[in-house]
């Protein structure tokens, strides 16, 4: 701020610039040449060939990259079906049935968009489930983490707002109900909710915007993916010892040892998906969306797609209309304030015998609360959604941070590789369903 | 940077955000109002900028002109109801029994959530018009079902009586009545 100051620091703050970066590429000829002038080769080279990953990553470390497949195949068929697809309330239910019948493989670009969103959120639990048991959420991985909760949360908006688009009756209602969730903020929800659908009901206006919001979350989720990725590769990846790596013992280089593994596994994970999309390619749907979307008749039993049904069982688990709504959104964000919540030190349940428990109470709560969701809101259900629901909540707020304070982990070795050698000679109970070698 | 920091406080103390000490209020210099201004002048240009990308997403002329319709009620006899659509969403119209109007006005208001008398609900007792969409998430509810005689909410499970009146269930609120009036014996117009 001090002129006099400025002016004297001037000539001993005289310092070198580099604005000319050109250099240091590892590779020479044409390679070199780009990679000189746009590091993309040597970022390719560190980040994926040369990169260092624990030697103990198991199958559930395969998910990330099959996330990463489903993505891009989704946004390839997608690009594809939006080439015939029309978002007009008149026309869009028969476009989709043109694309079904008329355009060359139309049926199987659909189909194959259709099912990868159910095996892109297969996918996704997995991946989840995986951070959650082995404790990939703590430090240092905690942004990473968060960047993971937001994208759940663009998937889950994108997948609604896909399923909209086929105008079936389906779509109409499952938009009418969920838009309407809007409806319970106080004061304005009204306002939201006509500004949403740019009409005093689901119409036109609606699945107009809903097509072009489709594929700007798409992309936003791929933006987002890439920041999950760029973390990644300065956390490094966790392992299911939950110990860092500390010198070569510990660790294999991504290509070939990971890449082999994760190929294998994108084999398996996509062949039963084409087993799937083939052989019962409308068994993960709902019939109903067959019926063009009609707006003077709800279908009598609305339900939304598999992969919402445990938050719906949330949302219907409340007798009030703001709170369940509420509940609902909370119930996903709570995820992100889990690094938060367990402060244990040790990372992975295979150490900890009660969070472990208590994870796996978890893991069957989720199927359960979907089993209900998918149920009608009346009698035993309702107590079971309930008590559901409860025990969600319980498990973040209560259970984490007391089982984190109290709990006496078991005896851990110091390192991967004595983690690798305890495992041959079974000193270890690990999780064995997925393999790990 | 260090520069920015400065003068981000001193606004913030120019803006009684952070006290003032007698001193600092004496050394209020030009510069610090010309960054006030300009800052409360862009933030004004980016929102008046914003604001039409925002507000055309509101329901458009074209909507709003479709704002009423005028329906004949001549053919519909004691106890039957019709369905129309007025802006995107159904309208019950119930020509209601006798039976019909007497619970509707036994019920004692203290049992309900949402409490309204019969009589504000309708400008005839016979005629009741309704928008057929549930509070709660907007399914339309079925007519002659659930436990009070009225409709019922296939969705989560809402019960309405013969006045349209919440009585069990999530949804908040009655079912709404559309603002409308009779046009002749036997016409509504609605909105």
């Amino acid at each position: 701020m001090d002129n006099t100051d400025s002016k004297s620091n001037l000539d001993n703050s005289i310092k070198p610039v580099h604005t000319n970066k050109v250099g240091g590429s590892p590779f020479t000829g044409v390679l070199g040449w780009i990679d000189n002038r746009l590091p993309i080769f040597r970022m390719f080279k560190y980040e994926y060939l040369d990169f260092q990953v624990p030697k103990s990553l198991s199958y559930f470390w395969s998910f990330g990259g099959i996330l990463m497949l489903c993505l891009i195949f989704l946004i390839v068929t997608g690009l594809a079906l939006g080439m015939h697809y029309k978002p007009d309330a008149k026309y869009a239910f028969d476009s989709v049935e043109k694309i079904m019948r008329d355009v060359n493989y139309g049926w199987l670009i659909r189909y194959a968009h259709m099912n990868l969103a159910s095996f892109f959120f297969i996918a996704v639990y997995i991946h989840i489930f995986r951070g959650l048991y082995y404790g990939s959420y703590k430090e240092p991985r905690q942004l990473m983490w968060l960047i993971g909760v937001i994208i759940f949360f663009l998937m889950i908006a994108t997948a609604f707002l896909g399923y909209t688009l086929p105008w079936g009756q389906m779509s109409y209602w499952g938009a009418t109900v969920i838009t309407n969730l809007f409806s319970a903020v106080p004061f304005v929800g009204e306002a939201i909710v006509n500004w949403l659908w740019g009409d005093y009901a689901v119409g036109d206006a609606t699945l107009n915007r809903f097509y072009v919001l489709h594929w700007l979350i798409a992309f936003g989720i791929l933006g987002l993916v890439i920041f999950h990725v760029i973390a990644l590769h300065i956390v490094g990846s966790n392992n299911p010892s939950g110990i860092e790596p500390v010198d070569t013992r510990d660790t294999v280089s991504f290509s070939p040892f990971t890449t082999s593994k994760d190929l294998f596994a994108i084999l398996v994970f996509f062949l039963i998906f084409v087993a799937v999309m083939m052989y019962a390619p409308n068994y993960l749907g709902h019939p109903d969306n067959y019926i063009p979307a009609d707006p003077l008749v709800t279908p009598a039993h609305i339900v939304p797609e598999w992969y919402f049904l445990p938050f719906y069982a949330i949302l219907r688990s409340i007798p009030d209309k703001l709170m369940g709504v509420i509940a609902m959104v909370s119930s996903i964000a709570i995820l992100g304030l889990l690094p938060w919540l367990d402060l244990s030190k040790i990372r992975s349940c295979a150490f900890r015998p009660i969070w472990k428990q208590f994870v796996f109470i978890f893991v069957l709560d989720f199927f359960i609360l979907m089993y209900v969701g998918s149920k009608p809101a009346e009698g035993v259900y309702v107590l079971i959604a309930r008590i559901g629901t409860i025990y969600w909540f319980l498990f973040f707020l209560v259970i984490a941070p007391i089982v984190a304070l109290t709990e006496k982990p078991l005896p851990m070795p110091s390192s991967i590789h004595e983690y690798e050698d305890w495992k041959k000679q079974g000193k270890l109970k690990t999780f064995r369903f997925f393999g790990s070698k | 940077m260090r520069h920015l920091f400065c003068g981000n406080k001193r606004i913030l103390k120019y803006l009684i955000l952070i006290p003032m000490s007698k001193e600092e209020s004496k050394n209020k210099t030009r510069r610090d109002f010309l960054t006030i201004a300009t800052s409360a002048v862009g933030v004004v240009g980016v929102g008046a900028a914003a604001w039409p990308i925002v507000s055309q997403m509101n329901p458009d002329s074209s909507v709003k002109a479709l704002a009423s319709i005028e329906v004949d009620v001549s053919k519909m006899k004691e106890g039957q109801e019709m369905t129309v659509l007025w802006r995107g969403k159904p309208v019950f119209i119930k020509r209601r029994t006798k039976e019909e109007i007497t619970t509707a006005n036994k019920v004692d208001l203290k049992e309900l959530k949402d409490p309204q008398t019969d009589d504000k609900r309708v400008k005839k007792p016979e005629w009741l018009v309704l928008v057929g969409v549930c509070t709660h998430l907007g399914c339309v509810p079925i007519s002659g079902k659930g436990e009070y005689g009225g409709w019922f909410c296939p969705c989560h499970g809402s019960h309405y009586d013969t006045s349209g009146r919440i009585r069990k269930g999530p949804a908040p609120t009655n079912l709404e009545v559309p603002k409308y009036e009779f046009v002749g014996d036997t016409k509504i117009r609605i909105g």
